[in-house]
């Protein structure tokens, strides 16, 4: 049985719930694993993690660490996996991961898996699951080599139950001017909304194209939002129109959920759109046209004007509670 | 300084039953940018670069036509990886020496997302992905570029040369003219081999199967608000 390098990512001082998930993939792959914590002070993060029954968290811990510039933080994934004697390493799949393990791969000199959703025995080896062809698709792919890199769909793997165990905490020695110096980081937009992550919520309420601008969108879809303690979503033509902030994009493209509750108000259902909300339990379809392709995927479909129909929804939800 | 753009011709939409292909869309957005660095006098050549059987020459022709200088097409039929794609990649930029490579930040039909980390990884060159906006500073030693990430945008320095993967909103790419069109058939697209090139790309990943994923059952019509309230907390229980 091999080890698994598995790579967290933070948000501020915290380890991302995604993370964790990750850490379900690296148990029904079997052996061990160890959990990789990149930043700079990392003491609440890697505490977190010690009831995660992994052989070791391993945490690289400098200033020169503060920011995820892929380059630096590549060549430390890369330094853990020899460290570590990983021969598999795996990420929840993000704009963190996506920028930073195939870099790792190319170094390790390892061909990479992204958005693995399922593995299976085949012929005494592992073979894993990705959606293709805008999640049209699941293909069955091998992957060989001595290193093998993947990131995962977090919502594909449950997140593992603590153990009374405590896992031993391990430094890997940085070497701050051994690391690439060709990036900058410059500046961050914090995201301000306290609403849930798309990626973590479990209900998302999302708006498409006819919401018109950004404060039709935020009163129609953020005031349902925020009665139901949702996440925001919407598509490529309201973020293109300025009507929501580009990390809200879902879709092939954008983020992809797996709420238990997801709501699309105006919302048509292309096929780049669709890709990233098919894992939702249950879909709600608001739209004018009945033969919307998201009102044929959608569990229940509200036939009418968003306009009418999103008010009295959050009314009634208000009176609800 | 001179660019090297790259691009993969795909299915419509990334469909596999789609007839018609064209030019991943997130590479021609990275054209779009290149040709506009060389309209503002940033850069001196665009050069673009595809991996793929013949047939692939309408999309060369495309990328010729929207206003690339010349194309390069590295004759390969086998199904590649992102890796093999890298390796064949670097042989490419050690022979052309750009400044810039400017790819798309995924293919619409494989949603790999990986070939330009791995490409910047194996030259040790910075890398700049899902980029919104690139700036080149006086000098043009480094660039700013604007990242579309989960958390929102970030903002990070590289300095040049590098690679950068382009984002849906980096630009509008134009459309081919027929002037363009005209045009592009007069300029040359270089035929290259992996063997001319010195490279061994093996892919090391296999596709051994693609099956439907699971459909979503038919869903249904609800008449109210009311109605869609009721069957949110009765039958579904999600509210
Ligand atoms: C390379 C590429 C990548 C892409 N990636 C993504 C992606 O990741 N995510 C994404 O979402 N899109 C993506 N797209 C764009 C995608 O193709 C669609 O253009 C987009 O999803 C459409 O957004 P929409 O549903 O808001 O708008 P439309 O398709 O215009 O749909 C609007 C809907 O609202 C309904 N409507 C209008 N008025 C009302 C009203 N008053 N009340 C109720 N209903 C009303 C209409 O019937 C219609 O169904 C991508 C496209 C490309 C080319
Ligand atoms: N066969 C290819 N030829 C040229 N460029 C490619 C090829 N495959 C991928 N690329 C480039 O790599 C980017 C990312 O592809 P992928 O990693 O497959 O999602 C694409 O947008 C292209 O710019």
């Amino acid at each position: 049985m091999g080890r698994t390098l598995i790579l967290m990512e933070l948000d501020g001082r915290r380890v991302k719930r995604s993370s964790l998930h990750a850490v379900g993939f690296a148990r029904r792959l079997g052996g061990d694993y160890v959990l990789l914590v990149i930043g700079h002070h990392l003491a609440e993060a890697a505490t977190s993690l010690v009831g995660y029954g992994a052989e070791t968290v391993l945490t690289a811990d400098d200033p020169a660490l503060a920011e995820p510039l892929a380059d630096r933080y590549a060549q430390v994934v890369v330094e853990a996996a020899r460290a570590s004697r990983a021969d598999v390493i795996v990420a929840a799949a993000s704009t963190f991961s996506k920028d930073i393990l195939p870099r790792a791969a190319a170094l390790l000199d390892a061909a990479m898996l992204t958005d693995v959703v399922g593995l299976e025995p085949r012929d005494g080896q592992t073979v894993f699951n990705r959606p293709i062809n805008a999640g049209s698709r699941i293909a069955t792919v091998a992957l060989e080599g001595p290193v093998r890199v993947l990131t995962v769909r977090a919502s594909a793997f449950p997140v593992p139950d603590q153990a009374p165990a405590e896992s031993p905490m391990g430094r890997l020695a940085v070497e701050a001017d051994a690391l690439p110096a060709g990036t900058r980081f410059v500046s961050r937009q914090q995201r301000t909304s306290t609403r849930p992550d798309l990626g973590e919520a479990r209900v998302v309420v999302a708006g498409g194209r006819p919401l018109k601008d950004a404060a039709t969108f935020e009163k129609l879809i953020g005031g349902l939002a925020d009665v139901l303690g949702a996440a925001v979503g919407s598509t490529r033509a309201a973020v293109d129109a300025g009507m929501a902030s580009n990390d809200l994009q879902i879709g092939q493209t954008g983020r992809v959920i797996a709420a238990d509750l997801y709501i699309a108000a105006g919302i048509s259902g292309s096929i780049q759109h669709l890709a990233g909300v098919k894992d939702c339990r249950v879909i709600v379809a608001i739209n004018k046209d009945p033969e919307a392709p998201l009102v044929k995927a959608a569990t229940y479909s509200l036939i009418g004007d968003l306009f009418q129909a999103v008010p009295e929804l959050t009314e009634a939800l208000k009176k609800r509670t | 300084m001179k660019i090297l753009v790259t691009f993969k011709s795909v299915p419509e939409n990334g469909a596999a039953e789609a007839n018609t292909r064209v030019i991943n869309p997130f590479d021609a957005i990275a054209v779009e940018e290149a040709l506009r660095l060389r309209e503002r006098g940033e850069a001196a050549e665009v050069a673009a670069v595809t991996i793929g059987e013949p047939a692939v020459e309408e999309q060369c022709r495309a990328a010729l036509a929207m206003g690339a200088d010349r194309c390069i097409r590295i004759d390969d039929a086998r199904p590649l990886d992102p890796y093999a794609v890298a390796r064949i990649l670097k042989a490419v930029v050690d022979r052309e020496s750009p400044g810039m490579v400017l790819m798309g930040k995924q293919a619409v039909d494989d949603d790999c997302g990986q070939t330009g980390q791995m490409l910047a990884g194996l030259l040790g060159w910075p890398q700049a992905t899902f980029a919104s906006r690139i700036a080149l500073a006086a000098g043009r030693e480094t660039a700013e570029c604007t990242r579309e990430t989960d958390a929102g945008l970030e903002v990070i320095e590289v300095r040049l040369p590098a690679v950068f993967t382009a984002d849906l909103r980096l630009n509008e790419p134009r459309y081919v003219s027929l002037p363009g069109l005209v045009k592009a058939r007069k300029k040359p697209i270089e035929v290259l081999t992996c063997a001319q090139l010195g490279v061994d790309a093996r892919p090391r990943t296999a596709l051994l199967a693609v099956a439907a994923p699971p459909q979503r059952a038919g869903g249904a019509v609800v008449a109210s608000v009311d109605e869609l309230v009721l069957k949110l907390r009765e039958e579904a229980k999600v509210i």
